[in-house]
Formats: C-alpha cells, structure tokens, sequence
C-alpha cells in the first residue's frame, strides 16, 4: 500500500494508530487518582511529542543512514521557528506562509553549513557543526537581538503589522479559522481526554514525515547513503562522489528540523534562542541513540522518552510523594521520600543520566533493541515472524560488537 | 495534579468509580463555557509555581519554593500566618482562598524561556493552575507572562528586574512586585554621590542581553545626570565564566569606579576576579577605587564570599528590615526552614498572598476580576513599607534598599548590610517614560 | 602596546587552564581512543576537592554565645573548627588559610581513583564501540556526577579563596620599564606556573621513563606491543588515573580563581573539544599549543578596540578559529595525518 512493503505499511499502520489515538493512549489513569501524575495526555506535551518526533526522525534520515554525527541541528530548528514567527508578524497568523518560510529558510542555512561541513568528515564534522550551531546561538542570544529578540525571545505585539491578518480571525496561530490552541474535553467517567485542534494538526505532519522518511530509507538513495555509512572511501574509489548524497541527506534532515520548529512556533508563538543552544544539539542525539539509531519508529520513540521525563518527573516533589505513600506507617513513609526524593523534581536530570547510561550500556540498539529483546522472550518459536525493525537494530548491534 | 492521598481504601474507591465510569453517560465540552479558563469547580484551588530547579539558577528556585509552600501553608490557616497577620488587608481569613483550599503543583523553567513556557502550560492545561507564580529571570518572566496572557490565567512574576517586564513587554494578566533596573538607578546615585562624590568616572561591564543592556541604560543615566562620567561600557558574553580580559585593561583606562551589570554566577565571577586584580587596593585619579555592583542577592553574595565587603548595590528587600511584615515573615520562614529568606523568596511569598488577597476582595478567580482588584492597589504590611500597584503599567512601587556587602559579619547570613531606604516617591517615574515606552497592557484575557 | 601586552599575559593564563584540561582529554584519546564528555566533570570534581578540603578543614565544634544573637534573636551559635582548637587559633587559622594549595595532596590520590574506577568500571567496555556511544555512555555520566555533586553541595558557587599571601596583584611595568601599570594577580600567576610544572612533568613522565616509552609505542601500535608480551591494558588504566589527575588537579588550582559550581566542568567541556581539535587529535604538544593559542586569540579579541571593528567577535571568536583550521588544516596544527580522518 502507498508504495510500500508489507511490513513497512504495517509499520506505518501502528504510528497512524498510535497517533490518532494519543489522547486516549497517553491518558491511562483517572484525572483524579494518585496516579494522574503520570498522565502525559495533554496538548502541549502530546504537541511535544510529535514535533520532536518530527525532528528526531529528520536528524536520523542523516546520522542513522549516513553516520555523520551532526552536533548542530538545533540551528535548524531554531531558524525554523524564528522564520515562522516573523510570518506571523508580518502577514498573518495563518500558519501555512508560517510553516513553508521556516522549512524554506532552515532548507537554506542548513544547505550553506552542510556545504562547509560535509568537506570534513567523522568528529571534525561534528565538531564543525557545534561550532556553527554555538555561533548561531551566541549572536541570537545578543548580537542579533533586532532580528531574534535575544533573551527574551521573539514575540508578537500588538503593534506589529500583520498586513494579510482579517478582522474575524482568531489571534492564535491557526490553519484558516481553526486556532491550533482550541480544544474539546471528552469526560468519560472519571478520565477526561482532551482533543487539541494543534495536536492533530501537528500528529498529521508526523505521519506524513515518517512516511517520507520510510520512502527514503526504501529508496535507491536510501541505499546510497547507507553505502557511503559503510564505507565511504570504497565508494569514492568506484568513482562515485559522494558529497551530493551527504548533502542532500543532510539538507533534508534540516528541513525536517525547520518544520518542527515551525510547528513548534505555531504551536505556541514565542522563539526562545536556548532552543539553539548545543545542549538543545546534544539531546536530539540523545532521543536518536535512545531509541535507536537507524530505525525507523527509535527516534520517535527517543523523542517521546525525553520528553516524558522532561515534563513529568520534574513535577513531582516532596509533597507529591508523600501523597504517594501516605498509606504506609509514618517512618517507612519518610524512608521511601527520601530514597526516592534525590531522582525526581530537581533531581529529574540525574534520572536521565543514569537512564541513558544504562541504555547504551545494556541495550546499544536503543530501546528498539530492548523491545525486541522482550518480544523474543514471548515468541521464542517463531523465528520467521522477525520484528519490522529487525535488519537496522541487527546492524547496528553488530556494529557494536 | 491531585494530592488526593492514595490509600488503599482510596485505591478501592477509585477503582469503584472507574468500574461505574464506564457506565456512566460521556459527554463532550468544547472549553467555552466555564467563563474562564481553568475555573475551580471543586473545593481546592490549583496555583501553579515555576521556578529554576536545575541549572545556575536552582538554588534560587529552591529558595521560592520554600516561600511558596510557605505562603500556601498559611493561606490554609497553618503555621503561625506570617504576613498575614501584618498585612494592611484583611480578607484573608486562613481558609484557604474563597473557601476553597489551596493546592499547588511545581515545575522547573531550566531558566530557559522555552522549557518555562512548556512547564507553565503542563500546569494550565494539565493541573488546572489559575495562577502562575516564580522565576529567576527576566527573559522567563516575560515569556512566561505572555504565555499566561493568552491562556487566561493570572501571572504573579517572581525575580524579573529588566525595565522590560513592565515596559515594553508589560501584560494586562502579569503582575510585578519586584524592583527594576531604573529604580535601582534611582535608587542607588544618591547614595553614591554620598559615598563617593559626584566627580567620578565610571567603566562599565555588562552582560550581552536584554537585562543587561536596560540595567546599564539605567544606570549610565542615573550617574551622568549627578556629574559622573562613564568611561567605557564593554558587553561580556553570557556564557563568560572567567572575566580577567575585561577586567585587565580597567586600570588603565582612567576609571576610578566598577560597574559590573551582572547577575548570577556571571556576577559572582566578574566581582571575584576583579576583587582578585586587586582593583579595590588602587587608588586612581587620587581617588579609591570602588566596585559597584546595581542588582545585588543574598544568594549570589554568599557565592562571592569576602569579596563582596565595602561593594554597594541595591535589592528588592532584605530580612534584616525591621518594619512587622519584614519580621514577621523572617519568623515564620526561619523558624520553618532554619535560615533567612532570600529576596527572591520575600517576592514569591507576598505576590501569592496578593494574589489570594485580590481574589477574596473581588469575590472570583475570573483573572478579569484579579487584575481589577489589583490594579491601582494600595496596601502595606508585607515589607518595603506603603507600596502601590500601579494600573497604568502592573508595576509595585515601594522603597527600595541600597545594600553594601558588611566588612565584619557575625554570621553567613549577615553578608550584607542597609545602607538606606530609599524611600517610593524618589524611584517614582511616569509610565510612558522612555525606557518603558512601546508597551501595551492590552486587556485582560480570561481565557476561554 | 601594553593594553596587548596585558591581554597576551592574560591570554596565557587563560590559556593555561584549557592547555591542562585538552592534555587530558588528549591523552585519553591518544593512548585509549576513547572520546571522552565527562572529561570536564573530572576538572569541576577536581575543583570541589578544594571545596571538600575547606570543608573538612573547617568542621567545627559549636557553642553558644549567649552575648549575640542570630537571625531569629535566638543564642548565636558560635563555630570553632576543630583545628583550631588541636593546633591553636594561629596555626589553625593558617592551615585552614592554605587549604587549596594543601588540597593537591587531597586530590591527587582522590583523582587516580576515580580514573581507576571509570575506566575499569566503564570505559574499558567501550574501546570497541562506535565513537558516538562513548560520546553519550561518558556524557550520561558527566550528568550523573555533576547531578551528584550537586545534591551534595547545592547549585550556588562556593567561595575558596587562595591563601592570604597570594591575594593582591603584582605590577609588570617597572619591571618592562612602562609607565603605566600591568598589574596581574598573584595567584593567577601561581596558576600560569603551576600548569606549566604539570604540562612538563607529564612530558617527562612519557619521554623519559620506561613506563612512558612503552605507553607511546601502545599509542602508535596497540596490538604489536600486545603480542610483545607486555600488559597494556593495565598501563592504559594507569593513563587513564593520570589524565583524571591532571584534569583534577587543573581544577583544583583554579577554585580560587572563579567559585566552583557543580555545571562549570560543563562550561569548559566544548571549548576543551575546540581545543583539542585545533591541536590536532592525538597530539599532546598540539593540545598544549592550542590551548595558549586560543586563550590569547579571546583575550585579544575581548578588547574594545577589536570589537568595536568586529561587533560580538569576542562571542564567536573561538568557533571561527575552529572552523577555519578544521576547513584549512583539518588535522590541526600539530596533528598526525589520518588520525581520526575516517
């Protein structure tokens, strides 16, 4: 179907799924039990979710398929959203001019510093994007405040033109009337679901892009890139030069990173420059390898990851805790706080360091790997039925090895 | 959020009402009708505290939050009512807001204008927050505040001093109760006129963003207007951590005094290492050298150490104030946490108890309602003497301190010292005035 | 002329503190190949040795004072460390005056055993694996430690001030014969000194010593110096201890110059890469040359004059010199050709 194999519709089939039906899925526990702390299923971190599933999947398309370990993408995204912000401020908040600038805009600057960078090739590349990206970031952050409102971030006032804005429309980013922050509350007993107007918009692009992204990994330029991943030198030898290939994988994955940066501005209208910084670099990498390098679904999987902890663990404090174990007699109560006290709220980032250690210790194909690892648990005797992911993570583990 | 206690009987309930939830009749709502967003249905209130709980700012963070669960603590009728008790309104009864008991959940702005924005909405549209209250920054102030204004919610801002706040990007449902760069200009000429004459020139080193940008503005005007010359004003990088190439050439640049418009850790390092170059040693154009640093905080002086004595600055308030509010609010946050409270923590702590104030006076949450009762509001009793919030631009005005970094504490706490307050009429200045100017509050946003 | 003199004099001592950190980096990737982000976690544990030091200098008996008062009026408690008390007021004011220099001694052994610890623990697992995993194995742990710290120590910086001889500045100008001054501080000079000793210890230690022999022959050729019979493996962990101790000890001189923080390691981690990667990877003398060349090139390039022809150079100026020798000399400036050329 839609040009694809089997298992890759099959594939494409879970992520539609697993999309449409977020708000359900990402809302396990009633609004008011304990548990709702765990909740994920609201707007803004469902809209978080997919956008960085967005960009994940874009930065794999070039490290996944290439192996050139770009520490820069965030510039990308950056642009992305500065151009989508500067749309709204001068013509309307109608988020399609928003959306084709950013993507055009992050298409350009990432095929300027892919020319430069592509010339070098395994940590000098590297290196080379996080000095361009850090350059990016320290002038937006300061130099270039006329143009990204430095520190505080690009904003729209009330005095700013807006010369295609009409009268009747929402002030809120929106696709033709239908404002991205609009929502409808579905109470079910004692869950409530929230279906949000932009989520859906941006769910739409995810599955789009994944199915973009399936395409190129199938495709005969798909099989280029993993050539040149292999071995690069055999292929110059044949005659070939590659650089063409590297700079359209990397051009590629930039327009991925501009779009959600678009998104990320339509969403919510505001561009801060930390969303430049190398850190912000450095964790797209992250939800990558998490999930898996060279697959298709880790990255998105990576995103989600990230993010959970992001917005959920670093909301759990003291008292939340003691809520938790409330039931217990008091001295146990206050030992299992305080054991558990120094891994969330403030100290949500040492989670995530232990996580991502043991993750690349123990699972070096990511948590793709680490699914399979299960499902072969539950289905030892079926050899043949492999998982969809399976070529890429075995890759990857051999690579490993 | 709820803080509902999970027991085991609680558990059963709840599993209880799943089982019925299923048969229960589902209903859709599209969020247009409550009136305003995140109305409280129940018998709790949610207010939402977000402030820097990692990176350089965190200990910041940790500080309001101790003021924040403080506040919520006796707005319950616990503890033994703080300010409460001072304050010149008396509305506040010790039930709660409206009846309503208060709840509050916490996030962590990264002090990041991004990751605020992203934790402040996880507050409004998962936990049900009307109200959102901290941050050690400006930038996260004014993304924060604009996010609030277009969801409907009230925003309380927490430690936010660029002139910006409430100029340029002032909005109709933020609120601020902290001081900023211009009145700390204000603030502070007289006091260095007094100190160090008015014939001075002064070399200015200033962070590379916004605040920076506007506290040197302030400051350069302030000075010159009393007959000091500014010599030269270098911009540092943010993400400077050792300041010596800036800090060399000043001695030979005919200065006598320092100016060092930074904050935080930048702060911290730059004093350091010009205290290191011995600049407070020299003497220049027969003169002392002196060091002068606008925005000082308890926090960020006992990162200096030493370094700090003789060094003047200004700040928002200081638990060494002797006024009842000031005392009282040291009681109860030392008695609970076993140290005084930062000035950061001072602002946190009564613009939540302004906000329950405003609430209980107009008799509704509707952030309309808030903003009417808090506009052109007079009160006293919680620190910095008679204080007013201005309608024209949300801005409190109050005194303000001129702090100077003591030469003998007896205690850690104790590393600064007043040196005067300066009393509201002097920092006074119109709304349209030229640094705040190209603002518009626009109206007040209920949401939904 | 002296406004450059001053800022190269500055950029030297600048310069010195990232010529330490990118030798370590450099000599972990040179003898391990191993890439190693929590590098800069090493330098800030180094620095909150000092801290531990002050600390533990300082442990105190209490008792209260019932003339003053504390901030809540109630009896000041009064603090007396403990060695002040064994050694009398004066020594132990002295001692506790001295607790950076003496907080070498401290690290060094501290230092050797966390890089003992991380590489057999850790690292050793990781020799064979793609660059990108040790990127974010070590990454996660510079997480882990700087988190760790943090909740030990807090996210304020410390103040650790260099002992009371070394505070105030000393004046070039007579010395060159200008008329202007040229102060610099005393301990920053002690720093500049201090590095220097370190960056020539560790070249003797290679040069000159059997061990540093059979270290450099299993950097050019790890396998044929195996099958020589000789246990690598157990030289490399023992490089690995030196490297930490380097980085260590670069931070633990430097806690007097800026308060340490538990994220300052973090600070330093990227430029330490630039670092290195300007030098060539793989080169000692290349880190140690990059490293004075490029704390020179941002002294200059911080004073006005130069900014004031190149708005915000001072911010970028670091990344361009990156960019132009990766883009003009991709192996750096004393790098071998095909190291990491893949």
């Amino acid at each position: 179907m839609f040009g694809l194999e089997k298992r890759d519709t099959l594939l494409l089939g879970v992520v539609v799924v697993l999309t449409l039906f977020a708000p359900f899925i990402l809302n396990p526990f009633p609004a008011d039990s304990g548990l709702a702390q765990f909740n994920a299923g609201y707007p803004d971190l469902m809209q978080r979710f997919v956008i960085f599933g967005i960009f994940a999947i874009g930065f794999n398309i070039l490290f996944g398929l290439t192996g050139y370990l770009s520490f820069g993408h965030a510039a990308f995204l950056g642009v992305g959203s500065y151009s989508a912000v500067w749309m709204f401020k001068l013509l309307s908040y109608n988020v399609v001019p928003a959306l084709v600038l950013a993507v055009i805009m992050a298409g350009l600057f990432s095929a300027l510093i892919g020319f430069i960078s592509l010339r070098r090739s395994g940590i000098y590349f590297s290196i080379l994007t996080l000095a361009f990206a850090q350059m990016s970031f320290n002038l937006a952050y300061s130099v270039l405040t006329p143009i990204t409102n430095g520190e505080t971030g690009l904003q729209i006032y009330t005095s700013d033109p807006q010369y295609l804005q009409s009268v009747d429309a929402p002030s809120f980013p929106n696709l033709f009337g239908a404002a991205m922050n609009s929502s409808t509350t579905l109470f079910f007993g004692g869950w409530t679901f929230t279906f949000s107007v932009g989520y859906y918009f941006c769910a739409i692009f995810l599955i789009l892009a994944f199915y973009l992204a399936i395409r190129i990994f199938r495709s005969p330029f798909g099989m280029m890139l993993r050539a040149v991943k292999s071995n690069q030198q055999r292929m110059n030898y044949t005659g070939l030069n590659t650089r063409p290939y590297t700079l359209a994988a990397f051009v590629i994955s930039g327009m991925y990173a501009g779009l959600a940066g678009g998104l990320l501005a339509a969403m919510d209208p505001l561009a801060g420059a930390e969303r430049m910084q190398w850190t912000a670099s450095g964790e797209v990498v992250l939800m990558t390898i998490l999930g898996g390098a060279g697959t298709l679904i880790g990255p998105v999987l990576g995103a989600g990851f990230i993010k959970y902890f992001e917005n959920i663990f670093a909301k759990i404090n003291d008292n939340v805790l003691h809520g938790w174990f409330a039931f217990m007699p008091d001295g146990i109560e206050d030992a299992m706080v305080a054991i558990i006290h120094p891994f969330v709220g403030k100290g949500w980032h040492l989670t995530l360091g232990l996580l991502f250690m043991l993750v690349v210790i123990f699972l070096p194909g990511g948590l793709v790997e680490g699914g399979q690892r299960l499902g072969r648990v539950f289905r030892r005797k079926d050899k043949n039925a492999g998982s969809v992911e399976a070529d890429a993570a075995q890759r990857r583990s051999e690579a490993a090895e | 959020m709820s803080f509902t206690k999970l027991t085991r009987r609680g558990l059963i309930q709840t599993g209880a009402v799943a089982g019925a939830g299923l048969a229960l009749p589902t209903y859709l709502r599209a969020e247009n009708h409550a009136g305003f967003t995140n109305a409280p249905t129940g018998s709790t209130v949610t207010l939402g505290f977000n402030v820097p709980q990692t990176g350089p700012y965190a200990e910041e963070g940790l500080d309001e939050l101790r003021a924040q669960e403080l506040a919520v603590e006796h707005l319950n009728g616990g503890g033994d009512g703080g300010m409460m008790n001072t304050f010149s309104s008396k509305a506040l009864k010790g039930n709660g807001i409206l009846g309503k008991k208060v709840e509050y959940v916490t996030g962590d702005t990264q002090t990041k204008s991004d990751a605020a924005r992203a934790s402040a909405k996880s507050m409004i549209e998962k936990d049900g927050a009307v109200m959102i209250n901290g941050g050690s920054s400006s930038g996260v102030a004014v993304a924060v505040q604009d996010l609030c204004q277009s969801a409907g919610v009230i925003f309380m801002a927490g430690l936010t001093h660029a002139n910006d706040t409430t100029g340029k990007d002032r909005k109709a449902n933020g609120f601020r109760h902290f001081f900023n760069a211009y009145m700390s200009a204000a603030a502070l000429a007289p006091v260095l006129k007094n100190a160090y004459g008015s014939e001075r020139r002064a070399y200015h080193l200033t962070a590379d963003y916004n605040w920076g940008w506007t506290q040197q503005e302030s400051i350069a005007a302030a000075t010159e207007a009393m007959g000091w010359e500014t010599v030269e004003n270098v911009l540092t990088p943010l993400a400077s951590t050792d300041f010596s190439s800036y800090i060399a050439p000043v001695l030979n640049s005919g200065a006598d005094v320092l100016v060092l418009n930074h904050y935080g850790g930048n702060m911290v390092n730059s004093l350091t290492n010009a205290v290191q170059f011995g600049l407070l040693d020299k003497e220049v154009n027969g003169k002392k050298f002196e060091i002068v640093v606008p925005l000082y905080s308890e926090l960020m002086a006992a990162g200096a150490g030493a370094n700090v004595q003789g060094v003047i600055g200004s700040m928002n308030w200081n638990w060494q104030l002797q006024d009842e509010g000031s005392k009282a609010f040291t009681k109860s946050f030392g008695e609970k946490y076993g140290r005084p409270p930062s000035n950061s923590a001072h602002t946190c702590y009564v613009q939540t108890l302004l906000y329950a104030d405003a609430v209980e006076r107009a008799g509704s949450f509707n952030p309309c309602a808030v903003v009417e009762a808090l506009e052109g509001y007079e009160f006293d009793g919680l620190g910095n003497g008679p204080t007013l919030y201005r309608a024209d631009d949300h801005q409190c005005f109050k005194d303000v301190l001129v702090m100077k970094g003591a030469e003998n504490p007896t205690n850690e706490y104790d590393t600064l010292e007043i040196v005067e307050q300066t009393p509201r009429a002097q920092v006074e200045y119109a709304p349209d005035h030229p640094m705040f100017a190209g603002g518009d509050l626009g109206k007040c946003n209920p949401g939904a | 002329m002296d406004a450059i003199l001053l800022q190269i004099l500055n950029g030297l001592d600048k310069g010195s503190a990232y010529a330490l950190i990118a030798l370590g980096l450099t000599l972990i990737f040179g003898t391990l190949g191993v890439v190693n982000f929590a590098h800069g976690a090493l330098f800030m544990i180094g620095a909150f040795c000092s801290v531990t030091l002050q600390r533990i200098l300082t442990l105190s008996v209490e008792t209260i004072d019932e003339t003053k008062k504390d901030f809540l009026g109630n009896p000041l408690k009064v603090k007396t460390p403990y060695v002040e008390q064994w050694f009398g007021p004066e020594t132990g004011q002295a001692i506790i005056d001295w607790s950076v220099p003496l907080a070498i001694l401290f690290a060094i052994p501290v230092m050797l055993l966390i890089g003992f610890i991380m590489e057999r623990g850790l690292i050793k697992h990781f020799y064979k694996r793609p660059h990108a995993d040790q990127i974010l194995v070590t990454f996660g742990l510079a997480i882990v430690l700087q988190e760790v710290v943090k909740y030990f120590y807090g996210a304020n910086p410390i103040p650790t001030p260099a002992p009371q001889a070394f505070v105030g500045s000393f004046d070039f100008a007579p010395l060159l014969g200008l008329d202007t001054s040229l102060a610099y501080p005393y301990w920053r000079l002690v720093y500049f000194g201090f590095s220097t000793l370190i960056i020539a210890a560790v070249f003797a230690f290679l040069q000159f010593t059997t061990f540093g022999m059979v270290v450099r022959a299993g950097m050019a050729d790890r396998e044929t110096v195996g099958l020589l019979g000789i246990d690598i493996d157990r030289r490399f962990t023992i490089m690995f201890g030196i490297a930490a101790a380097v980085a260590g000890l670069a931070g633990v001189m430097y806690a007097p110059i800026n308060s340490p923080n538990y994220h300052m390691g973090m600070d330093f981690l990227v430029l330490s890469f630039v670092v290195v990667v300007v030098g060539g990877m793989g080169s000692l003398p290349g880190a140690v040359l990059a490293g004075f060349l490029l704390g020179i090139l941002e002294s200059l390039a911080s004073m006005n004059e130069i900014k004031s022809i190149i708005y915000g150079i001072d911010q970028i100026i670091i990344y361009v010199v990156a960019i132009v020798i990766l883009l003009v000399r991709p192996r750096g400036l004393m790098g071998r050709r095909g190291v990491m050329e893949e």
